[in-house]
């Protein structure tokens, strides 16, 4: 992985001392509340509902066993002994105290991590792929690129009070396990013309109350002009992107406002002149950069069985939990975070450690996290998967379900967020009691349920096969269902099925969508496929055909 | 009392005049409002101090190309913590538009903007006076970068990190 050199320490190591001495003056009455939001929050730092929230940046999803060790320890002595991974592959703490965010950065910056634009109006942590480099469908490794773009979007001098967030996400895959067509910016590493490898831009995707799918701004660039096209995109959202209303500030309502050609003449106009301006990117460098992802020393091994003869559980976890690798006798191997009990994307700090320790043993010391709030050890022997499993079993991080229907998305909700209007770990808990019978889970086959807790759809609901939105109904909490959303290269918006439910009709509304697609379903059509086909009407006939039982 | 100012990465007198102050001062160095600017640009232009106009963010500094021989300073104004135009209007004029003058960043300015907006040409710095000396200080908050960029106004030359183009102004 990208390790720092002493421009990256230096950076960090200053950032905390200016964050210290912005605290510091906000305690001593030197900043007003909302002179230092505008500064806590490009740190990362947001006052919740019951102490300050911390989200700490995991660039593209990817931690060392020691970064991971050191979030383990941040959790229990600065936390209540836990951390919870979210969409953006990032980390947050629910209780630091807010005079020791200084210090919690220091250590972090140890690890060479930081909370740099972990929020605010600015250029977030750039996500990606996290297969990436093992996954056989990918053109070339996106991290590399990442890499770049974090380089170039970290403390970018011009882009530091945009109208609203704006996040980037890179992949090179055929599947788009980045979502990237519901990010401000997508970036598809393509081929092109002359068969070599650049990009296709997407802008003005989004999710929030809002959401749209991106639209393609250029269908080629030419690798050496990364930089300078995404400092065109961005310069045409800063100067003319709305900032009298924040839920028109995001890029997507530019791009809709102007129409996409109007939009591509501005980028590629504002282009000419950064391309006098901005560095073309380097072959020099980006070989650098690419040495930093070569591949780990795999052992020369061919693809093995491990799961013949072996446990119903062990074959259960090995089919979902495991996926294809690159290298022969690889697995790429996902850590549930989505234990019933558990809220979605929660790891304790004991359990932090013991994953640091097993990927050292088992993964080349690395960790990856995923924007479906799970781990990944990307590099784990066939042969070892066994011993792996037996261990994460039992740690309860080996619950067999990615990919099914209780490995759902869930935001933090009205437990933790000042912005949510219901809660949605109970709800994720609700689903978890009612749908139990793995049996009949694994028979539904591939199937998303993402949750968010209100509008701002941090759990991207609009792209859940099944979509479920946290509404406030005149104090109550609510939930507004949606099907057909998907996030992938086949993006698309769930439609809305009707009237929203009360929080323990969900489960049934739920059970009912799967009655209608398990009937109708033709052989190996995924439940999006069938709602596609078969359109919202029936669906929605059997949802509201009885009332649910109490 | 003369305004102080940052400037140049040293805390200087003010000798511009904003038109309210400078008022029976033919000769003073001027600083106009756009709004004053258009209501009379030919006899503005024609006095024989130096002039300068600010910008307010929603502006294209286009607007200003025509007459950018005649202007000593052109400002940026900001209306808050949150805005952002600004850096990007100064960008503009340093590099595509080669404006070679003060650009000066005014309204709501403190020390924890001024690396950024230095780093995009601003070369000087309105800011409350009890702010001036810790401005100055922030100049240097930062002793190395990742992009190539501007850097017209700080106190000390950035090295840009791996992009080895030369900052263009």
């Amino acid at each position: 992985m990208y390790r720092y050199d002493v421009v990256d320490k230096t950076l960090v190591h200053e950032r905390v001392a200016q964050f210290r001495d912005q605290t510091r003056r906000f305690l001593a009455g030197c900043l007003s509340e909302d002179e230092f939001r505008h500064l806590r929050l490009r740190n990362g730092l947001y006052i919740q509902r019951h102490a300050p929230m911390l989200r700490v940046a995991i660039p593209y999803g990817l931690l060392s066993s020691t970064q991971l060790r050191a979030l383990g320890s941040i959790a229990r002595r600065y936390d209540r002994g836990y951390g919870h991974f979210t969409t953006r592959q990032n980390i947050q703490y629910n209780w630091p105290k807010l005079d020791a965010v200084p210090d919690i950065l220091a250590e972090l910056a140890e690890v060479e991590m930081h909370a740099i634009q972990t929020s605010g109006n600015c250029i977030r942590n750039t996500t990606s792929d996290h297969l990436a480099g093992v996954t056989p469908d990918e053109l070339e490794d996106p991290r590399p690129w990442c890499e770049l773009i974090r380089q170039w979007s970290t403390f970018h001098p011009e882009f530091t009070y945009l109208p609203r967030k704006f996040k980037i996400a890179v992949t090179a895959a055929a599947q788009d396990r980045a979502a990237s067509r519901v990010h401000d910016v997508g970036v598809h590493i393509v081929r092109g013309p002359d068969g070599v490898p650049g990009f296709e831009i997407l802008a003005g995707g989004g999710l929030g109350r809002t959401p749209v799918i991106g639209q393609v701004v250029r269908e080629f660039l030419p690798r050496e002009h990364l930089l300078s096209y995404l400092e065109a995109v961005l310069r045409v959202y800063n100067l003319e992107g709305r900032r009298d209303n924040l839920h028109k500030a995001r890029i997507k309502i530019l791009v809709r406002s102007l129409g996409i050609d109007e939009f591509r003449r501005r980028v590629e106009a504002e282009w000419e002149f950064a391309r006098a301006s901005v560095a073309r990117v380097d072959d020099v460098e980006i070989a650098r950069l690419r040495s930093c992802f070569d591949p780990p020393a795999y052992r020369m091994l061919s693809n093995s069985e491990p799961a013949a003869g072996k446990s119903t559980a062990f074959r259960a976890w090995y089919r979902y939990n495991t996926t294809a690798h690159k290298a022969p006798g690889y697995r790429a191997v996902y850590i549930s975070l989505k234990k019933p009990g558990v809220a979605p994307g929660d790891v304790t700090d004991t359990q932090m450690e013991l994953l640091a320790d097993l990927a050292d043993r088992y993964s080349f010391g690395e960790i990856r996290v995923t924007h479906t709030q799970n781990l990944l050890f990307a590099d784990v022997q066939q042969d070892q998967a066994f011993e792996l499993w037996q261990v994460l079993d039992e740690a309860g991080l080996a619950t067999p379900n990615i990919g099914t229907l209780t490995d759902m998305i869930c935001c933090p909700g009205l437990d933790f967020c000042s912005l949510a209007n219901a809660g949605s770990i109970d709800v994720a808990k609700l689903i978890h009691d009612r749908f139990d019978d793995y049996d009949y889970i694994y028979d539904l086959g591939e199937l998303e349920i993402k949750m968010s807790g209100c509008m701002n759809a941090c759990g991207h609901h609009h792209v859940g096969h099944i979509g479920i939105l946290g509404v406030d109904k005149s104090g109550e909490e609510w939930y507004q269902i949606t099907v057909g959303g998907a996030a992938g290269a086949d993006a698309s918006l769930g439609q809305v099925i009707g009237p929203s439910v009360a929080k323990t009709e969900v489960p049934e509304t739920i059970a009912r969508l799967l009655e209608v697609y398990v009937e109708r379903r033709r052989p190996d059509e995924r439940f999006l496929d069938t709602v596609r086909r078969l359109g919202v009407k029936p669906f929605k006939e059997r949802v509201y055909a009885a009332p649910i039982a109490a | 009392m003369q305004r102080r100012l940052l400037r140049d990465g040293r805390i200087v007198d003010d000798d511009w005049s904003y038109v309210a102050q400078a008022r029976g001062n033919a000769e003073a160095a001027l600083i106009l409002t756009w709004a004053e600017w258009q209501s009379d640009r030919e006899t503005w232009a024609e006095r024989p101090g130096r002039l300068g106009v600010v910008l307010l963010p929603a502006h294209n500094v286009e607007l200003l190309v025509p007459d950018m021989s005649r202007l000593a300073l052109i400002g940026a104004e900001f209306s808050g913590p949150s805005e952002g135009r600004g850096y990007s209007q100064a960008r503009a004029l340093r590099e595509h538009w080669k404006f070679r003058g003060e650009l000066r960043a005014t309204g709501y300015v403190r020390r924890d903007q001024v690396f950024f907006l230095a780093r995009c040409g601003f070369n000087s710095f309105e800011l409350p006076d009890t702010e001036i000396e810790a401005a100055q200080a922030a100049l240097s908050t930062f002793s190395t970068a990742y992009q190539s960029a501007n850097d017209a106004g700080l106190a000390l030359k950035l090295q840009p990190h791996r992009q080895d183009i030369p900052a263009s102004a």
